[in-house]
């Protein structure tokens, strides 16, 4: 006798539940993806009730510098790129299960941490530039405008994306592969927090210490004093710098943590999920 | 007298309660083939993952053409390469672009002559410039295995190196591995299932049992002491933990 339902359409809707039932146990068991559910919204919602805030008591505050937000635009994408192409680059490997090749060879880590930030600043270059070209061309806005401070800018700006992405690809190491939303949406915490698009004062005083934490926060600051006053602000970039270079510290000090800890668990050989 | 080319002192290997490898200690002589045999999770993969430093020992240590692989892992993985089908190289990339990173990664000279040769030695000259993809798991074993003998390692480290191959393709891998060793006197390890590759190709055998070496020799001394006609029915005495003179 038979063990399966009877009718067609009961085993067609069990077929559908089991594939239900499937996801749900990989939202379960992944915090990371169960995460990304509520994350976007939250953050989407966040940032433009900032926006909006600013913009209601200072209209007028666009006029003085029109280019402000094309510009706030296109540095932060240099950011979301850094970090995404250092992640992106680790995640190939992963993909395709290099890993274990990788570093049977003499390939030491902190060479592997080098070549993901070469890649990550061909890659923002890549995405950049042609985008600044299209602001020149359909907005006469060029960020070129900015000069030399703009070098200062974006070098800060790629490397805190280097140390999101490098923070993102330890925990991918560690977690495996249920991570990698984390990957796409790490870098936008920071967003609301960074003062892109308005100042810092603009954020509720509680959370005014964690932006003046973040490097971003200094580099819009001074990308709108650049912008608005003409002058350069050397205190903001060498509190950048400063943080800068902690972050950095750190992310590869977890990179290397994470390798150390995968070589003890056995991760190089494994993937997937 | 020959000198050492690998040397396991004491090595044990815990993933939190399991025990994957139990305290196990051999040697293996520069220039011979040496099968490591066990059933499914008997420690094979994670001896060999040691051996290269993939994988950190819990206790003991291992040495390496004379180095401690804990220690100075740098300094020998030049002089080893590894084939497994637990790794693989990226499917969008072509054969040559794969071989190619993979050349200088181990610091050849002249990577484009290297990778000619093996082309020419492998048969791979018509897969060079297709996706790593696209290829049928005969032809990428091949491709793996070039790309484990791009450093022409003094140390070959292979798992499972003709599993999932028809029997044509694996005994033309199992001749080119006699072949290779023969020409360079190189030291090959290797994890397999396949008694008939391994009383072909192994001078020395180490049995694997839940992460103990249970027992190990040379394949016909082994055949002989269980009393058995091949390495195929001494397996299956050891898997089952018949000892040689219960099997008798």
């Amino acid at each position: 006798m038979s063990r399966a339902a009877s009718s067609g359409t009961v085993l067609a809707l069990r077929r559908v539940g089991a594939m239900v039932l499937r996801h749900y146990f990989l939202l379960k068991g992944s915090w990371p993806r169960a995460l990304e559910l509520v994350y976007w919204p939250t953050m989407q919602v966040v940032l433009w009730g900032l926006i909006t805030q600013f913009f209601l008591t200072h209209s007028a505050w666009l006029v003085q510098a029109s280019g402000v937000l094309i510009a706030a635009v296109l540095l932060w994408d240099v950011v979301f790129r850094g970090q995404i192409s250092v992640a992106l680059s680790f995640l190939e490997e992963m993909w395709s299960r290099n890993l274990g090749n990788l570093f049977v060879s003499p390939l030491h880590p902190v060479e592997f941490v080098a070549a993901l930030f070469t890649v990550s600043l061909v890659r923002t270059l890549i995405g950049m530039l042609p985008a600044a070209g299209v602001a020149i061309l359909l907005f006469h806005y060029s960020i070129f405008s900015m000069g030399l401070p703009l070098i200062v800018f974006f070098a800060n700006l790629i490397v805190f994306g280097w140390s999101t992405g490098m923070a993102c690809s330890a925990l991918i190491l560690r977690y495996g592969l249920g991570a990698e939303s984390i990957a796409w949406v790490a870098v936008f915490a920071f967003a609301p927090l960074s003062g892109i698009y308005y100042p810092v004062a603009t954020l509720p005083a509680a959370v005014q210490p964690i932006a003046w934490a973040l490097p971003p926060a200094y580099v819009f600051e001074g990308m709108r004093a650049v912008l608005f006053e003409g002058i350069f602000r050397f205190d903001l970039l060498a509190a950048a710098l400063m943080l800068n270079a902690v972050y950095l510290c750190l992310a590869v000090a977890t990179f290397l943590y994470a390798f150390h800890i995968a070589r003890v668990r056995g991760l190089l050989l494994q993937g997937g999920e | 007298m020959q000198a050492l080319a690998i040397r396991v002192e004491g090595v044990t290997k815990r993933f939190g309660a399991l025990v994957a490898v139990d305290d196990i200690g051999f040697t293996v002589k520069t220039g011979v083939t040496t099968g490591l045999l066990g059933g499914n999770g008997a420690g094979k993969t994670t001896t060999l993952s040691m051996l290269l430093g993939l994988l950190l020992p819990t206790s003991g240590r291992l040495f390496v053409l004379g180095e401690d692989v804990s220690r100075a892992r740098r300094r020998v993985l030049p002089r080893m390469n590894l084939s497994s089908p637990y790794v693989d190289l990226p499917r969008r990339l072509t054969v040559s672009e794969n071989l190619t990173v993979y050349g200088h990664l181990y610091g050849l000279v002249d990577v484009r002559g290297r990778i000619g040769e093996l082309a020419d030695e492998l048969e791979l000259g018509s897969l060079l410039a297709r996706k790593t993809g696209e290829l049928s798991s005969g032809q990428r074993s091949r491709v793996l295995l070039a790309k484990a003998l791009l450093n022409e390692p003094a140390i070959l480290l292979l798992d499972e190196p003709t599993a999932s191959l028809d029997p044509d393709t694996a005994d033309w891998i199992r001749g080119y591995l006699e072949a290779y060793r023969r020409r360079t006197g190189a030291t090959i390890m290797l994890a397999s299932h396949n008694m008939s590759e391994v009383e072909r190709l192994c001078d020395e055998v180490l049995m694997m049992r839940e992460g103990r070496i249970v027992d190990q020799g040379a394949p016909e001394a082994l055949i002989r002491r269980y009393g058995r006609r091949n390495m195929e029915e001494v397996f299956l005495d050891i898997a089952r933990a018949r000892g040689p003179r219960a099997a008798q």
